[in-house]
């Protein structure tokens, strides 16, 4: 069992390998988050525009994203657009599909965010004289943000572990460069090691999560 | 039946280093009204509680017409039915009607028919005077109503005792009469009740004894008038005339 | 020929697609059968787990939270990948279909667990010990008041999390799974043509749309009549 899912000696032999996709997962990470985060902003902030014109079709824009595999995504534009004669290579690729996908949910989280502030916090700052932008930005995004944490945690996480999805598009990031040692290895480990990497370095935010979203247990 | 409905015994009660029960005996007859009051923090509450078991005391003895409370052995629901108890914050399932409310004890634990369930329910929102509100959802109806939809989901259950735990400290003023109306009704008709409260006025014209507690444990009991009037022990004294000022 | 023309030709390319139309169908079988199976075996798998915390056994809770965690950190990819590759070291040698399978099951479970676990405790002490005062039991108590107002709190962003997770079928195509990817990719590479994979995408909203359209109106009708 331990030679065949946590081989000493192939930990040692394939850890140059596992531990470039460990750095390339991290940079991957560093890029999209932002990039999604950025998406997400400007699709929140159109929304907080409330004529029908701009909330339908985000709306359908948002709901889109949230019923399209992001797999799908990332095949259509690596597959797919080199037919149109686009070949972006994978890392490109990856990049696009996780500012439309994840900018999505990172929109709708913040939607909601600036839903819940009270229509009499952007009437106090215009009447101090603030543009609607910089209410917008000075005023009701960071109490919306701050109503939000929780579930903007929750959805970096979903995009760290998106990452993954490179793998399938030769995106060089852990869970490819573990399969391509495990191919050189003929053995399971590297793979194994790749989930241990993933549990150690998400399992603090899952903790994180839990406390903020769980009470204490009123019964029995 | 001659002896105590009631009897408790030398109750203790730790919560980690907080020692809230310091040895508390309290015995009430049957048809009997008690009032307990007391400064917040003294005890009241807990008291209640460790009599239904929804707190286990660290110590002592409760026995409630003749069923040992805090013997292992004893079917504990099938106990509590007999011990009516009403909340500060009502605690209505919000997910129910009112007649939901009150018949679900009947149908789950008294086993009884739907059709049975709901006719002793809406006999029981008769009584606290809302029998035209057996489908509204507590959402529907005022703190007042909600707490005497709290009080006929007890009384439904024929209960031999019932205890009230500050049924009136989150009412509004003016909804404060009717649920006190509905109890002194309740207590004309021979029920036998514990009330932690701070409704003097009803204490004064109801209680058959009022308790004073402070510091977890009982300082003196009596008649409303010889407590009121002329109470023995300072801290009595000094907690009825700041009670009085307000 | 136009350019249109040739992006028509290129990318809603009639005659493939009317070819490949049979095999996106089976693919859109095989999707709604994985779906189906993840969706049930997750969430009650899920509601079992949260059910067994409520009763408070320690060491029994413990292992539960551990697994719950690992299932939250992980890819479902990653899980599915360590599946299907893995378990053939020790001859086990579950296909493609039944390794994202269980890999979406595990990560459904985990993420409904936590998710019924947050309903249970957001119920209010008061509802426990009203219920208990009138004599109902644990388990009474649990199932007629508290579960009841639980899942109101638990639909909004169980159909959230369940939508995400059942789009992570297409996951499937990794390991060879026959769903509307893979008969998609597979088409797209037999006909040299774009057409079969513009049709799979098509086949995936038409799918999940109308989930997430409903996801959101129920989601609306119960924050009114909160």
């Amino acid at each position: 069992m331990i030679q065949s899912f946590f081989n000493p000696e192939i930990i040692v032999a394939s850890w140059p390998i596992v531990r470039a996709g460990l750095l390339n997962t991290v940079l991957l990470s560093l890029l999209v988050v932002p990039l999604g985060l950025f998406g997400g902003l400007i699709l929140a902030l159109l929304a907080s525009v409330k004529h029908p014109a701009v909330r339908w079709p985000l709306m359908a824009w948002v709901d889109f994203f949230r019923a399209f595999p992001p797999l799908v995504l990332l095949i259509l534009l690596f597959a797919g657009l080199p037919f149109a004669g686009l070949e972006l290579g994978g890392f490109v690729c990856v990049a696009i599909a996780f500012f439309l996908n994840t900018g999505a949910y990172y929109g709708e989280i913040l939607r909601a965010g600036i839903d819940s502030v009270p229509g009499g916090q952007i009437e106090a700052a215009r009447s101090t004289g603030l543009s609607r932008l910089q209410a917008m930005t000075s005023v009701v995004l960071p109490q919306a943000v701050r109503n939000v944490l929780p579930d903007l945690l929750s959805n970096t996480l979903e995009v760290v572990k998106l990452t993954a999805l490179g793998s399938v598009v030769a995106v060089p990031e852990l869970l490819y460069q573990a399969r391509q040692a495990q191919s050189l290895t003929y053995n399971p480990t590297p793979i194994v090691v790749a989930a241990i990497i993933y549990f150690l370095m998400l399992w603090p935010a899952v903790r994180l999560l839990s406390r903020l979203e769980n009470r204490a247990f009123a019964g029995p | 039946m001659n002896g105590p409905i009631v009897d408790a015994r030398g109750l203790h009660k730790h919560f980690g280093a907080l020692h809230v029960l310091r040895g508390v005996d309290l015995k009430v007859a049957e048809r009997e009204l008690v009032f307990v009051i007391g400064p917040s923090g003294s005890g009241k509450s807990t008291l209640l509680r460790c009599l239904n078991r929804l707190e286990e005391p660290s110590a002592g003895r409760v026995v409630v017409d003749g069923i040992d409370m805090l013997d292992p052995r004893t079917d504990i629901n099938h106990a509590r039915q007999r011990i009516g108890m009403v909340f500060q914050s009502f605690n209505l399932y919000p997910h129910m009607t009112a007649l939901g409310n009150v018949t679900l004890a009947l149908r789950k634990v008294a086993g009884k028919s739907r059709a049975e369930a709901d006719a002793l329910g809406r006999a029981a929102l008769e009584r606290v005077g809302l029998g035209d509100r057996a489908g509204h959802t507590p959402g529907q109806l005022s703190g007042g109503q909600q707490q005497r939809v709290a009080i006929a989901r007890a009384i439904a259950l024929e209960p031999r005792v019932m205890l009230f735990d500050e049924p009136t400290s989150a009412l509004d003023p003016e909804l404060v009469g009717s649920v006190l109306e509905v109890m002194r009704s309740l207590r004309e008709s021979g029920m036998t009740m514990i009330v932690v409260s701070h409704e003097m006025g009803f204490a004064r014209n109801a209680a058959d004894r009022v308790v004073f507690m402070d510091e977890g444990a009982i300082v003196e009991e009596g008649p409303p008038a010889a407590i009121f009037a002329k109470p023995t022990h300072e801290r009595t004294r000094a907690f009825i005339s700041q009670i009085q000022r307000h | 020929m136009s350019s249109w023309e040739r992006f028509a030709e290129t990318f809603l390319n009639t005659k493939v697609m009317l070819k490949y139309l049979p095999d996106i169908l089976s693919g859109v079988v095989v999707t709604i059968e994985l779906a189906a199976l993840v969706v049930v075996t997750g969430i009650a798998a899920g509601l079992a787990l949260a059910l067994l915390r409520s009763l408070g056994i320690r060491p029994l809770n413990w292992l539960i939270v551990v697994v719950v965690d690992l299932f939250r950190s992980l890819p479902p990819l990653v899980v599915i990948v360590l599946i299907y590759f893995g378990l053939p070291s020790v001859d086990l040698s579950p296909s493609g279909f039944v390794s994202t399978w269980l890999s979406l099951a595990f990560v459904l479970m985990a993420f409904s667990e936590e998710i019924f676990w947050a309903g249970i405790t957001a119920v209010a002490r008061g509802q426990w010990e009203a219920a208990r005062s009138t004599g109902l039991s644990f388990g009474q108590t649990l199932m007629s008041v508290v579960l009841p107002q639980a899942f109101r709190l638990t639909i909004p962003p169980l159909t959230n999390r369940t939508i995400a997770i059942t789009k992570g079928t297409a996951l499937g195509t990794v390991v060879a799974v026959t769903e509307i990817l893979g008969q998609a990719s597979s088409a797209m590479s037999n006909s040299y043509n774009p057409s079969p994979l513009l049709m799979g995408a098509l086949a995936y909203i038409v799918l999940f749309f109308p989930v997430v359209v409903v996801a959101r109106w129920v989601e609306t009708r119960l924050a009114w009549k909160r």
